[in-house]
């Protein structure tokens, strides 16, 4: 049964501990109202390994592997494989669950690993952009312009200079069967996205983008607004790799970057001039999309 | 596997270490600032506030009006801000 578009059952209990507003919860609720409760999830060191809450409680309604930091798609392989010994793979469905660090960063190896052999296995990397449990590290996924803990505001600027790295060309360069990149702003989207992924032989790699309140330095009601401006910006934008296809499911990028930065505490120090070479980098990385789809589907 | 409602004594825990007592047990309510709350009289019932919530803390009643479950919700104040009627309203706790 569905309502407002989503799945009605939950998988997830209340009086988890994750912070007011966070990303990873609705990331983490949408996704299993649609794997349902024949799903194992694996999940690194990470925020999502604190929010289940202390032994003996949990938050989760499916089962939960807590692996080492670098190892979630190595862990969630391993899983697979057994299942697929014991015949039960075709009725559980397998998910690799860690955060920008642990996937962009130290998970990164266990990662390409994991789709090189092909396993069925479906990974989500939740995307908070820098090492939030830890409070707020630099990660590689962690946007120009930002201000981190490791990237601190000092007399001599102080952020990160380096742009995002792009792990959906990372994953579509191993020739992965399924990518896509998904928002909670967009739930729809989200779910067939989910639905899409759980029916991929072999391996498929979800993107979530999801909001930080803590780390983002911004009211937590904003949220989802700041999920609708991260993909009509196109600084988030909504895309699938399918079979070496490009599929853009979502195309007016009618907003600038500014009205994005301006909302958040982490992007406040800016000039305007910064922001104008951020924007130039967007257009420019939303034009190579464009031409990416073109190309793939011709 | 037996399953854990309170942990007593040690011999109250699992023979391995599992965690499967819901959360549920902690009330998440008490770290609320502010207070969602309501207005029967201007919601549509779109259920909109519902699938926002990170908290899983509003259910939908038998006419399809949102209840907000006080012992969970953090006032977040993502449904207050979604909601397309502006239904919702957060009032600062303790007032
Ligand atoms: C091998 C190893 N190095 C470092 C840590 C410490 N650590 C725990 S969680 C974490 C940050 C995780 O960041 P990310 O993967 O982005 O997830 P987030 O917390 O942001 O959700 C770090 C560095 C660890 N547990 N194991
Ligand atoms: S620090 Fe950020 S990602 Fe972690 S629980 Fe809090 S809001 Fe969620
Ligand atoms: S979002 Fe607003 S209008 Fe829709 S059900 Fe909730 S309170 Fe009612
Ligand atoms: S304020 Fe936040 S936690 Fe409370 S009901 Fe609304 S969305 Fe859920
Ligand atoms: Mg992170």
């Amino acid at each position: 049964m569905k309502r407002a578009g989503i799945p009605t059952e939950e998988f997830i209990y209340s009086g988890h501990t994750a912070c007011p507003g966070c990303g990873a919860l609705l990331v983490a609720r949408y996704l299993l109202k649609v794997l349902g409760k024949n799903t194992i999830m694996n999940i690194p060191a990470c925020c999502f390994a604190a929010i289940p809450g202390t032994f003996p409680d949990t938050c989760l309604g499916i089962p939960l592997l807590y692996n080492a930091f670098e190892t979630t798609a190595a862990t969630a392989s391993g899983v697979e494989a057994a299942l697929k010994i014991k015949g039960k793979k075709e009725k559980i469905n397998v998910v690799g669950f860690a955060g920008d660090g642990g996937t962009a960063d130290i998970g990164i190896q266990a990662l390409s690993g994991a789709i090189e052999r092909g396993h069925e296995i479906i990974y989500v990397c939740y995307d908070n952009e820098a090492y939030m449990n830890t409070g707020m590290q630099t990660s590689s996924l962690t946007p120009k312009g930002a201000t981190t803990t490791t990237n601190p505001l000092g007399k001599k600027g102080g952020w990160r200079t380096r742009n995002k790295k792009n792990m959906m060309d990372i994953v579509a360069a191993h020739d992965i069967p399924y990518a896509a990149t998904v928002n909670p702003s967009y739930p729809m989207d989200f779910v067939k996205k989910i639905e899409k992924a759980k029916n991929t032989k072999g391996t498929s790699y979800i993107h979530a983008y999801s909001v930080c309140p803590t780390g983002w330095r911004y009211q937590p009601e904003l949220g989802l607004e700041l999920g609708r401006l991260a993909t009509e910006t196109g600084l988030f934008p909504l895309y699938e790799f399918e079979n070496g296809r490009y599929i853009i499911n979502y195309k007016k990028k009618t907003k600038e970057v500014l009205e994005y930065y301006k909302l958040q505490g982490r992007f406040r120090h800016l000039s305007e001039d910064f922001i104008k070479e951020v924007q130039e980098y967007i257009d420019k990385e939303w034009q190579k999309l464009l031409v990416k789809e073109e190309c793939s589907n011709r | 596997m037996k399953r854990l409602e309170k942990l007593v004594s040690i011999k109250d825990l699992p023979e391995a270490p599992v965690s499967n007592v819901p959360s549920l047990n902690q009330k998440t309510g008490t770290w609320r600032v502010f207070r969602p709350i309501v207005d029967k009289e201007k919601c549509i019932k779109c259920s909109i506030c519902w699938r926002c919530c990170p908290d899983i803390s509003i259910e939908i009643d038998n006419e399809g009006f949102p209840i907000i479950n006080y012992d969970y919700c953090k006032g977040c104040g993502i449904c207050a801000h979604e909601c397309p009627k502006t239904a919702i309203s957060m009032d600062r706790e303790g007032k």
